[in-house]
């Protein structure tokens, strides 16, 4: 795969002599730093053999990387559609997650860059009794967009907006395991958990729970569009276009959002994307299908933006149907799917390998391949694990449609292909896309499937592999797997949770009725008058859907 | 006079009668389809108790001939009813919708209704000349390829050139001028997939008349070809003319919600893809209503200008 980013960025690759690359190093090191001027760091470089040319491009990347104020950004955004609203707890793509989580409103928390916590329109928060009492502090001195000063009673309303038993929120899961929640003053709230979760504050940042002023009657006010984000929302046609304006009293206004406005475009045809692109229209799209991928980078003014996080292509088998009751049958159908040819011709090589783990690349906990050595591709190996199990060759049926994930039914070409050598014929039905989540998935034994992927282990395990889980679609039950779940969850201690998500990573690699195996870059494009820093957020598309705040017009 | 105003009395209940029958297939369709809006909303995330909610809340756990009668009940009121999934009033919807798409419709009749229609009679006049070959040719090219194909054409010679926007993403507050600009390419488009019915029709109206023993006395009397074309044989091809005119504007209505897609303008058909694609029946409904009403509506139009400009069927007794 072609690296289009950064052609060079050490100065010292153009210099020969040894002694004097470790002196380049330096000096760069030095300029990056600010204590070595423009000027110092050019005739230095030269001075030990860099051309002029290299030196002046090192120049010109570190002043595209310094954020500047100004301009409107253009984001052409897939995901819209026109029944969208503004209700948090109906957020259900890529356009509303972009304009109502990453520029209108803040959450409590919010995830870093580098996949840290962090508190947002909480400045803190402290755990006590086992995880189980979480004290947060809100901000002082955040005033939404309406002027209204964000107190506790706000962030109260916003969360309890998806509890309960009426509730219409998709997030009504992710609250789930909030006992109470409650104001403790004008600046602080006191969560209760029914158990121990030391990874409450990853879910807080989930993109439903946005903080909304409160009406004061515990409703909250979420039809204005009024929030406390960097963005004041100023139009609003859903899933065709927003249009927002930086809010001067943004609490970070010095650190973050760059721009004076920021327009939001609903296009959901990948041409059009690219040639609004191409031409200068909008300044950066997601969604790039892998297969333009490469004309992409070839373009004029335009560079790729590639970010491997956890969103997944799954196939779960059902456990608790035949033939997949055996956990040697669910291995052998592990190893007829060649993960390298899946990667090279359905995804065009923009992913990386999975090992039938959904703990991924943007996950803090995942298992190393010495842990969790990596499945390949063994025919004689699913052989014996069949005769293992008393089959002698098997038929089974595949279910797919491009809604469980773009080049289903191909792949499954591909696999029943792979398949024959080991003897198992598969026969891929071809599914209509309408209704596939309702009536396909979850209901057959063997399907096509994908997830974009949780933050924390403990999020995707509960909501997925548990026994109880609300979505286990693949009915498989582990005791195991279930009390290390509730244990690691309300461990403080690193190294011990650590060593309990990775035995649980192996116990489902192993046992388990998922066949995981790849994960899908997000592949986005943006235009060289945007400045994008080094490191973007892997957890969702765009930098974590805040490119509106941490992007800036170079 | 009375016959014209009987038939237009008679056509404008038939006209109602099949909206409303209409109105009982559509939402009987999307009955049909699986799923309903609670489960296309939460998607891959739909719990059974977030589903039950959201039905509760919408009213979908009514059985469906009470929702059907209760929203026909409102229509007749002309309260086009709310959004299930916004929540908002539907008018509040589709008539900025529909002003966009009427845009677009007025600009590209604007453009191939005269085009198609002089290229036509030109063409009957030249006929079997090369320019009769050549423009036949080419608009029966045009209207060969889809319509998607076009766009994606055009968007490559004149918008990645920098002459055209791809875009047309129109706001209610653009001036005019900009907007024209702007949906340029989107009208281009749909000029060239709908002349070569219009024109194609109006060289095959003229060319039948121009076989009439009248046009043989004015040949005969020694009346330039051109007069006896757009005097004599034009006015009395105008009814065909009129009624593919029609038809064509009543699809530029109805049915470019590919080219929306690819120009990326808000227009009428793409909330209504989005209405079915979630199940949301009053949207569907609401759309579908006038959709046919523009059919049901151009129809009647184009009968009554054939009519009005034919003096045998005026006096008809």
């Amino acid at each position: 795969m072609e690296e289009p980013r950064n052609p060079i960025n050490n100065i010292s690759a153009e210099i020969s002599d040894k002694e004097n690359q470790i002196k380049a190093e330096r000096l760069q090191a030095g300029f990056l730093a600010g204590s070595i001027s423009r000027r110092g760091f050019m005739t230095g470089a030269v001075a030990l053999g860099a051309t002029l040319a290299g030196a002046s491009t090192i120049v010109e990347q570190a002043m595209a990387a310094t954020p500047k104020a100004g301009g409107r950004l253009k984001i052409g955004i897939t995901g819209g559609s026109t029944s969208d609203t503004l209700d948090p707890g109906q957020i259900l793509d890529a356009f509303n997650i972009n304009v109502l989580m990453g520029q209108t409103r803040g959450n409590m928390t919010r995830i870093r860059p580098d996949g840290q916590i962090e508190g947002d329109l909480c400045e803190s928060f402290e755990a006590s009794n086992g995880a189980k009492t979480w004290k947060f502090n809100v901000r002082q001195g955040v005033e939404f967009h309406n002027g209204k000063s964000m107190t506790s009673e706000d962030v109260v309303d916003s969360i309890r907006h998806h509890m309960g038993e009426d509730s219409t929120s998709a997030a009504k899961g992710i609250v789930a395991g909030i006992k109470s929640i409650k104001a403790d003053g004008k600046y602080g709230v006191v969560m209760e958990l029914n158990e121990g979760n030391a990874d409450i504050t990853m879910a807080l940042s989930d993109y439903h729970l946005n903080i909304c002023p409160s009406n004061g009657d515990g409703t909250i006010d979420w039809q204005s569009g009024v929030g406390a984000g960097a963005y004041v929302l100023q139009e609003y046609d859903p899933g065709v276009r927003a249009f927002t304006t930086k809010n001067p009293n943004f609490y970070n206004a010095d650190t973050e959002a760059w721009f004076d406005e920021v327009e939001t475009i609903g296009v959901i045809d990948p041409t059009a994307r690219m040639s609004a692109l191409s031409t200068g229209a909008i300044d950066c799209i997601n969604n790039v299908p892998p297969k333009t991928a490469g004309r992409l980078g070839k373009m004029m003014n335009v560079k790729t933006l590639i970010s491997t996080g956890n969103k997944q292509i799954t196939l779960p088998m059902h456990c608790d149907k035949e033939p997949f009751t055996d956990p040697n049958v669910r291995n052998a159908i592990k190893h007829i799917v060649n993960r390298q040819d899946w990667l090279d011709k359905v995804l065009y090589g923009y992913g990386e390998l999975g090992n039938d783990n959904p703990i991924g690349p943007a996950n803090i906990y995942r298992a190393t391949t010495d842990e969790l050595p990596q499945r390949q591709y063994d025919p004689e190996l699913a052989k014996s694990l069949l005769k293992k199990a008393g089959h002698d060759g098997l038929s089974i049926k595949f279910h797919a449609a491009d809604t469980g994930f773009a080049g289903a039914v191909d792949a499954g070409s591909l696999m029943a292909e792979s398949a024959k050598a080991a003897g198992i014929n598969i026969e891929v039905v071809r599914e209509p896309n309408d209704g596939y989540w309702s009536n396909v998935w979850t209901k057959k034994a063997f399907s096509a499937c994908y997830w974009s992927g949780r933050p924390t282990e403990d999020w995707i395990f509960s909501l997925i592999y548990a026994s109880d889980a609300k979505w286990n679609d693949t009915n498989w039950k582990n005791s195991s797997f279930d009390k290390l779940l509730l244990e690691a969850r309300a461990e403080t201690d690193q190294a011990k949770r650590r060593a309990m998500y990775v035995e649980m990573q192996q116990i489902l690699h192993t046992d388990g009725g998922l066949c995981l195996p790849l994960f899908q870059s997000e592949i986005m494009g943006y235009r060289t008058s945007v400045g994008v820093p080094d490191q973007v957020g892997n957890d969702w598309e765009l930098d974590g859907h805040r490119c509106a705040l941490r992007w800036w017009k170079a | 006079m009375n016959n014209l105003l009987f038939m237009i009395v008679k056509r404008v209940a038939l006209g109602v009668l099949t909206l409303i029958l209409l109105s009982l297939l559509i939402f009987l369709s999307v009955e049909a389809l699986p799923g309903d809006l609670a489960q296309e909303i939460l998607g891959q995330q739909a719990t059974p108790e977030a589903v039950a909610a959201i039905r509760k809340d919408l009213g979908l756990d009514l059985p469906p001939h009470i929702r059907y009668v209760n929203w026909l009940g409102g229509m007749l009121q002309g309260d086009f009813g709310t959004s299930l999934a916004l929540k908002r009033p539907i008018i509040d919807l589709i008539a900025p919708r529909l002003q966009n798409t009427l845009f677009l419709t007025l600009y590209t009749a604007c453009i191939a209704v005269p085009l198609a229609i002089l290229l036509g009679m030109m063409a009957s006049l030249f006929r079997n000349s090369y320019f009769d070959r050549i423009s036949n040719a080419s608009a029966l090219s045009a209207i060969s390829m889809p319509e998607f194909f076009v766009g994606y054409i055009l968007i490559y010679f004149l918008a990645l050139s920098g002459y055209f926007p791809s875009m047309a993403n129109i706001t209610p507050s653009t001036p005019l001028f900009e907007k024209l600009y702007a949906c340029f390419l989107p009208a281009l488009t749909l000029t060239l997939v709908v002349t070569a019915h219009m024109m194609r029709m109006t060289r095959a109206a003229i060319i039948n008349i121009l076989a009439l023993p009248y046009i043989e006395m004015a040949h005969l009397k020694g009346v330039r070809p051109s007069r006896i074309i757009f005097r004599h044989a034009l006015p009395n091809a105008l009814a065909p003319i009129v009624n593919v005119v029609a038809l064509n504007l009543a699809y530029l209505i109805t049915g470019v919600v590919i080219v929306e897609i690819v120009f990326v303008f808000p227009g009428l058909g793409q909330l209504m893809v989005d209405g079915v694609r979630f199940r949301d029946v009053p949207v569907v409904q609401a759309s579908s209503l006038v959709f046919a009403s523009a059919y049901v509506g151009l129809n009647l139009l184009a009968d009554i200008i054939s009519t009005a400009t034919n003096p045998r069927l005026m006096r008809r007794k």
